[in-house]
C-alpha cells in the first residue's frame, strides 16, 4: 500500500446567498494515494470546482478536516497556505494563465520566484528539466502567443511540475483544446503518471477524458454518487495512433 | 521572499508593457524636469543679482536724505537740502568702522566734443569714491584732494562717454570735452563696469571732483548723496550704525524724531532683491511641485487600471504560492521603478532645459545639488505613496475570485 497524499474527512462547504445557506460540498470523505490518476467529474453545480478549490488549499471547508502530504490543512493561515501552495501543489487550468509577453521559460520558473531557498542556477537547471519533460525544449525563449494551445499547456504543465508537487491539480485542462491536442495532453499526464510517479487530480466534465485516468469519482449536489476504480483504462498513445493523420505533426515529431 | 526575486518579478512585469510604464512615466519625468528647470532659474536669477550688487562695493554705504515734506509738497530727494560739507567733517573724524567717504552731486547734461554730443551725467565726487566702488582706472590718474580744492575742471571718463565723443579710437588722455560751455580736461579713463542690476549703464559716466559741480555748475553747497565704504565687509552693519550715529548728532537730532536721512548698506540692498527671487523661486517651485503630484495621481491611476487588468495574473500568481506581501511589495516596486525611472529622466530632461534657456535666453541659471536631491526624493516618496493602497488593492484579492475573473 502506498503513502496516503490526500485524507478528507467529511468535508462540508457551505456558501451565504444573501439570507440562504447553499451546501455546495455536503459530507465528503476520500483518500488518494501516491501515484494515482483521478478524475473528478460531475456537471456543473456539482461542487467539483470547490472540491477542487480546496483540495488546492485555495479554500477551507466549513466543517471536516483536510490532510495533504500529512498536514491539516483546514488550520494553516493565509500566508501558510501560499507557503504550502508554492511547495507541494502544481495547478493547470483550463485558459492555461501564461503570462502574456512573457517567454516559456520565464513562465515555467515563475513558481520558484515565491521560494526564497532557490538559487537562480537552480531555478534555471530546473526549468529547463520541467520543458524537457513536456518536450519542449526548443521553445524555450518563445512568447505564449508564439505557441499552439497545445503547446501553452505544456508549458503550463511544466511549470506545475517545477516545484516537484506531491499533487497536480488539473481544471478542465484540456477545455480549451480540440480532441487531437487534447489527446497528446493526455498521453503526456499519463507518462507522468506512470513514468515519473506523479500524483494527478483531473477536473473534467467529458467522460472521453475521464476514461484516460485510473480512477472517477463523480459528484452531483455536492456529495459523491460514485468513486470507481477503472478497470479498462484506455492509453492516450494508442488513442492517438489510431486517429486518421492530419498534416499539424504529433508530439514526438516535435 | 528574496528582494533580488522581487525586483525581478516586477521588472519583468514593467518589460511587459513598455509603452504603458512610459506614459506613466511621463508626468513623473515632466514634473521633476519642471522642478529642476524653475529652481535652476529662480537660483540663478538670485545668484546673479547677488553677485551684481556685490560688483558694485560689497562694502559700500550710501547715505541719502529722506525725501522731506514742505508745505505739503513732498520733494525730490535731489531737491532736499540735508547733507552738506559739517557731515563729511564729522564722519570723517576718528571713525571706527568707517574706511572712506566721499559726498556726491550729479547733473544731468549735453557733452560736447567737436562734432560729436552725448546726453549723460556728470558726477562730482571725493577722489575716495573710486576706493569706495572698487573702481580702477584703466589709464591716466585720478583727481587729487588739490583738484578739489581747486573746483578743477578736470574729469574721469566712463567707457560708453568714450564710445559716443571718440567713435575714431584716438587717445582720450589729456583731451578737453566740454559740459554746459566748461571745458573739461580729460586726466583718466574708468575700467569698464557694464550694467548695473536695474539695467542701468554704469559706464555712462563722468567723475569730477565734487567742488567743481557744486561751484561752477549746481551753484550749491548741498550734496545729494554721501558714499561711504566700512573698513571690511563684516562690519558694514556696525559702520551704517556708527554713521548713523554720528549724522544723528551732525544733524542735531533730537531725541525721538525721525532720521532726515536714510544710511542704505549693500547687504540689505542684496537681501531685498533676493527674498523678491526667493519667493519666485518658491512660487515656480510650488507651481512645479503640483505637476509632480499630478504624475503622481497619474502612476496610481495607471497602477489602479493594471492591478483590474491583471486580476487573472494576481490569481496565478497567488495560487502557484504567491503571499499577499508578495503581491503587495510586487505592484509596489513596479510603482517605485516607474517613479524613479522617471525620475532619473525627469532629472537629466530638467538639466538638459536648464542648459537650452542657459543657452537661448542668456537666462542665468543654476542647478544646485539640493533641487536634484530634493525632486528625486519626493518622487520616490511620490512612488510608494501612490502605489501603495493600488498594491494593497491588488494584494487583498481572493485567489479563487482572482482566477475566474474574465
Amino acid at each position: 500500500m502506498s503513502s496516503v497524499i490526500v485524507d478528507i474527512r467529511n468535508l462540508e462547504r457551505e456558501f451565504k446567498m444573501g439570507d440562504e445557506t447553499v451546501k455546495a460540498l455536503n459530507d465528503v470523505s476520500f483518500t488518494i494515494n501516491a501515484g494515482e490518476f483521478i478524475t473528478i467529474m460531475g456537471s456543473s453545480g456539482s461542487g467539483k470546482t470547490t472540491l477542487l478549490n480546496i483540495l488546492g488549499c485555495l479554500d477551507k471547508p466549513t466543517k471536516g478536516e483536510y490532510f495533504l502530504d500529512g498536514t491539516n490543512v483546514s488550520k494553516l493561515s493565509k500566508t501558510e497556505l501560499a507557503r504550502f501552495r508554492n511547495k507541494k501543489l502544481g495547478f493547470v487550468f483550463q485558459s492555461y494563465n501564461l503570462l502574456p509577453r512573457t517567454s516559456a521559460i520565464e513562465n515555467v520558473e515563475l513558481p520558484l520566484l515565491y521560494n526564497p531557498e532557490i538559487s537562480a542556477k537552480q531555478r534555471k537547471e530546473k526549468a529547463m528539466k520541467a520543458l524537457e519533460a513536456v518536450k519542449l525544449t526548443h521553445r524555450t525563449h518563445y512568447l505564449p502567443s508564439q505557441l499552439s494551445g497545445g503547446q501553452q499547456q505544456r508549458v503550463a504543465i511544466a511549470r506545475a511540475l517545477i516545484n516537484d508537487p506531491v499533487l497536480i491539480l488539473a481544471d478542465e485542462a484540456t477545455g480549451n483544446l480540440d480532441s487531437r491536442t487534447s489527446y497528446e495532453i493526455m498521453m503526456l499526464v499519463q507518462e507522468l503518471n506512470d513514468v515519473q510517479g506523479k500524483t494527478i487530480v483531473f477536473v473534467t466534465h467529458e467522460l472521453d477524458i475521464a476514461s484516460f485516468s485510473k480512477r472517477t469519482i463523480t459528484l452531483k449536489d455536492g456529495k459523491i454518487i460514485k468513486d470507481n476504480i477503472n478497470s479498462n483504462v484506455r492509453n492516450a498513445r494508442k488513442v492517438l495512433e489510431g486517429l486518421p493523420l492530419i498534416s499539424e505533426p504529433s508530439i514526438a515529431a516535435k | 521572499m528574496k528582494l533580488v526575486n522581487l525586483l525581478r518579478i516586477a521588472w519583468r512585469a514593467i518589460k511587459r508593457n513598455k509603452m504603458r510604464a512610459f506614459l506613466t512615466m511621463l508626468g513623473i519625468i515632466i514634473g521633476v524636469a519642471a522642478v529642476i528647470a524653475m529652481i535652476a532659474i529662480g537660483q540663478g536669477s538670485r545668484q546673479s543679482i547677488q553677485s551684481q550688487i556685490t560688483g558694485m562695493g560689497s562694502n559700500m554705504i550710501t547715505i541719502r536724505p529722506s525725501s522731506n515734506v514742505m508745505g505739503g509738497a513732498r520733494l525730490d530727494v535731489t531737491n532736499v537740502q540735508a547733507l552738506a560739507e559739517p557731515d563729511i567733517i564729522a564722519l570723517q573724524k576718528q571713525p571706527e568702522y568707517i574706511n572712506a567717504v566721499s559726498p556726491s552731486v550729479t547733473a544731468r547734461g549735453q557733452v560736447i566734443n567737436g562734432p560729436y554730443n552725448w546726453s549723460t551725467s556728470l558726477q562730482g565726487v571725493a577722489p575716495e569714491y573710486l576706493s569706495i566702488r572698487s573702481w580702477p582706472l584703466q589709464d591716466g590718474v585720478s583727481f587729487t584732494s588739490q583738484d578739489v580744492k581747486r573746483a578743477a575742471k578736470v574729469c574721469l571718463v566712463g567707457q560708453t562717454i568714450i564710445t559716443n565723443l571718440f567713435p575714431n579710437g584716438e587717445d582720450v588722455l589729456g583731451k578737453n570735452i566740454r559740459f554746459k560751455n566748461i571745458p573739461f580736461k580729460i586726466i583718466g579713463v574708468l575700467g569698464k563696469k557694464g550694467e548695473n542690476t536695474f539695467g542701468q549703464d554704469q559706464d555712462d559716466i563722468i567723475l569730477t571732483p565734487y567742488t567743481t559741480v557744486q561751484k561752477r555748475i549746481l551753484a550749491t553747497t548741498y550734496y545729494q548723496t554721501i558714499f561711504a565704504s566700512a573698513i571690511d565687509e563684516s562690519s558694514t552693519d556696525k559702520a551704517a550704525a556708527e554713521i548713523q550715529q554720528v549724522m544723528r548728532v551732525s544733524h542735531k537730532l533730537q531725541k525721538g524724531t525721525d532720521d532726515d536721512f536714510t544710511v542704505r548698506t549693500q547687504a540689505e540692498l542684496i537681501s531685498t532683491f533676493t527674498s523678491t527671487s526667493q519667493i519666485l523661486t518658491i512660487l515656480l517651485a510650488v507651481i512645479a511641485g503640483i505637476s509632480l503630484v499630478v504624475g503622481g495621481i497619474g502612476i496610481m491611476n495607471i497602477m489602479y487600471v493594471s492591478v483590474t487588468e491583471r486580476t487573472k495574473e494576481i490569481g496565478l500568481r497567488m495560487s502557484i504560492g504567491a503571499r499577499g506581501i508578495d503581491i503587495l511589495m510586487q505592484f509596489l516596486i513596479e510603482a517605485i521603478l516607474i517613479s524613479i525611472t522617471g525620475g532619473l529622466i525627469g532629472v537629466a530632461l530638467g538639466i538638459t532645459a536648464t542648459k537650452l534657456v542657459t543657452l537661448f535666453l542668456q537666462w542665468p541659471t543654476l542647478v544646485t545639488q539640493s533641487s536634484v536631491i530634493l525632486s528625486f526624493l519626493v518622487c520616490f516618496i511620490t512612488g510608494v505613496f501612490f502605489g501603495y493602497y493600488p498594491a494593497l488593492k491588488a494584494s487583498r484579492l481572493d485567489p479563487i475570485e482572482a482566477l475566474r475573473y474574465e
